[in-house]
């Protein structure tokens, strides 16, 4: 899967989960103040990039995880893992 | 000094009706809720008939973090609780100025249970339910939303007693306030409905199976009556101490004169008549009423063959034909959990706009109760002092007297 591709489900899915203007989520954003995550919303993610990209994602994998860009990173090399 | 308790606002989500002035319209037309759920008959009910109310779209309402903790029956105790804050003119201002308590009734959460246990199930790991579900897997869901959404800072509490929760829970929040412990306290009963939450209730082979006539099948009192059939929906009413009521120029509904309760120490599901006799005496002592004192009952007569029975012989032993009594359960149907709040709700509609709404499919009253005064048709009736009834499995049993002021 490219790099576009992840971006394009990973947005999409972030703005109906958590009901949010597309143009919030910008590449150099902050993840948790654009999305106004708190700790319960992690648990959310994880259920929904599972079932979005069939990757079963930690806690602690969102340590490093302070942009969007982070985020695709993160799928991206997981993905890249399994295949 | 003597406190008392005043209802001071009232809010409904039911079959009869979204708000109280659809509800109000129901109860004096004896329209029921009732109908026929085909997605319960293919599910394996053998009964498929239920009280229908649509589920109410708070997307717009409330945040995603708020909702996504919340089940059916915490949407509709929302809803019932925004209607009972509006019309005690309580808004969101009040909770940071004022103590407010939440003692709310509710007896299951089938649906959310359901649903997270077969995703654990499906994907064998507990991560991937997802944050809400535990926040509405418990019976207390109901407070823990409701307390979370108006910032409630008082006694926040679930009451579980199956079908007298509801019940129970204003009798509770009486005392509370009667006692000094609190000035104001939210209450109420909701039940969810789903498919799930009442399959192994129907599995009893306690549901009216007319199915043909789903607006006939709840008939309480009636001869041919052959079971209940389950509601839906939420009611709350807001509780205050007198003078605090009247200090915040909050409006004054009525007032709850007493609380009865006991249990009859006897079967699990099938009722008695001592044990709700016993509810309602201490009810009249307690409010310092005689039974003749006693306007308008309306009973907890669910449709079932032993318990409208058992419940005549005791309303007849302890009332005579004195009071009006009807079952709005004929329309409704059984709203369980809610039903102890719900038909103190249709009760005060019903005072506050002098009539008495029937106990309709009151075809050939049955023998045991042919000495009540019961209403098979809506008459026009002006009455203050009424007694609602509800028992409930385990043989709880809660008698409320209220005074329309």
């Amino acid at each position: 899967m490219s790099r576009d591709e992840i971006i394009d489900i990973t947005n999409t899915f972030l703005t109906e989960e958590f009901e949010v203007e597309s143009e919030v989520i910008q590449p150099e954003a902050n993840l948790k103040d654009s999305l106004d995550l708190d700790s319960l919303d992690y648990v959310d993610l994880v259920v929904i990039i599972e079932s979005n990209f069939g990757i079963k994602l930690e806690s602690k994998d969102f340590t490093n995880v302070q942009t969007f860009n982070d985020l695709y990173d993160l799928i991206g090399s997981k993905l890249h893992a399994i295949a | 000094m003597d406190r008392r308790v005043v209802i001071t606002g009232m809010g409904i989500y039911s079959s009869l009706g979204k708000n109280l002035a659809e509800v109000k319209e129901s109860l004096y037309l004896g329209r029921s809720g009732i109908v026929f759920s085909p997605e319960r008959k293919e599910f394996g009910y053998r009964s498929a008939l239920t009280g229908f109310v649509e589920k109410p779209d708070l997307a717009k309402v409330l945040s995603r973090r708020q909702r996504i903790s919340m089940g059916e029956e915490s949407e509709y105790a929302y809803v019932a609780t925004r209607e009972a804050l509006q019309n005690a003119n309580i808004d969101e201002t009040l909770f940071d100025k004022q103590i407010i308590g939440l003692v709310y009734g509710n007896d299951s959460v089938s649906q959310a249970v359901m649903e997270s246990i077969d995703i654990v199930r499906q994907k064998r790991d507990t991560t991937l339910v997802g944050s809400g579900a535990i926040f509405k897997s418990m019976n207390s869901s109901v407070t823990m939303n409701l307390s979370t959404i108006y910032r409630v800072r008082g006694i926040n509490m679930t009451i579980s007693a199956a079908c007298a929760s509801g019940s129970h829970a204003i009798g509770l929040a009486y005392l509370f306030i009667k006692q000094g412990l609190q000035d104001c306290i939210i209450c109420g009963g909701a039940q969810e409905t789903n498919k799930y939450a009442m399959a192994s209730f129907d599995g009893l082979g306690v549901f009216s199976d007319r199915e043909d006539e789903p607006t006939k099948a709840s008939r309480p009192f009636d001869k041919s009556r052959n079971g209940l059939v389950p509601g839906r929906g939420a009611a709350t009413l807001v509780l205050e101490e007198y003078e605090s009521a009247v200090r915040r120029g909050a409006p004054i509904l009525a007032e709850v004169l007493s609380y009865g309760f006991s249990s009859n120490g006897d079967h699990i599901s099938t009722p008695n008549v001592e044990g709700p006799i016993q509810a309602m005496e201490m009810a009249l002592r307690q409010a310092g009423l005689a039974p003749d004192d006693i306007e308008y009952i309306n009973a907890h007569a669910t449709s079932t063959p032993m318990g409208d029975a058992n419940e005549a012989r005791a309303l007849t032993q302890l009332f005579g034909s004195a009071p009006f009594v009807s079952s709005t359960k004929s329309m409704t149907g059984h709203e369980c959990w809610m039903a102890g709040t719900s038909e103190v709700v249709y009760s005060l509609i019903m005072a506050q706009h002098g009539f008495i709404a029937p106990n309709i499919n009151l075809e050939e009253v049955d023998e045991t109760a042919r000495n009540l005064s019961l209403v098979k048709n809506t008459i026009n009736q002006n009455f203050n002092v009424f007694l609602s009834n509800s028992f409930g499995f385990g043989g709880t049993n809660s008698a409320l007297i209220v005074k329309k002021l």
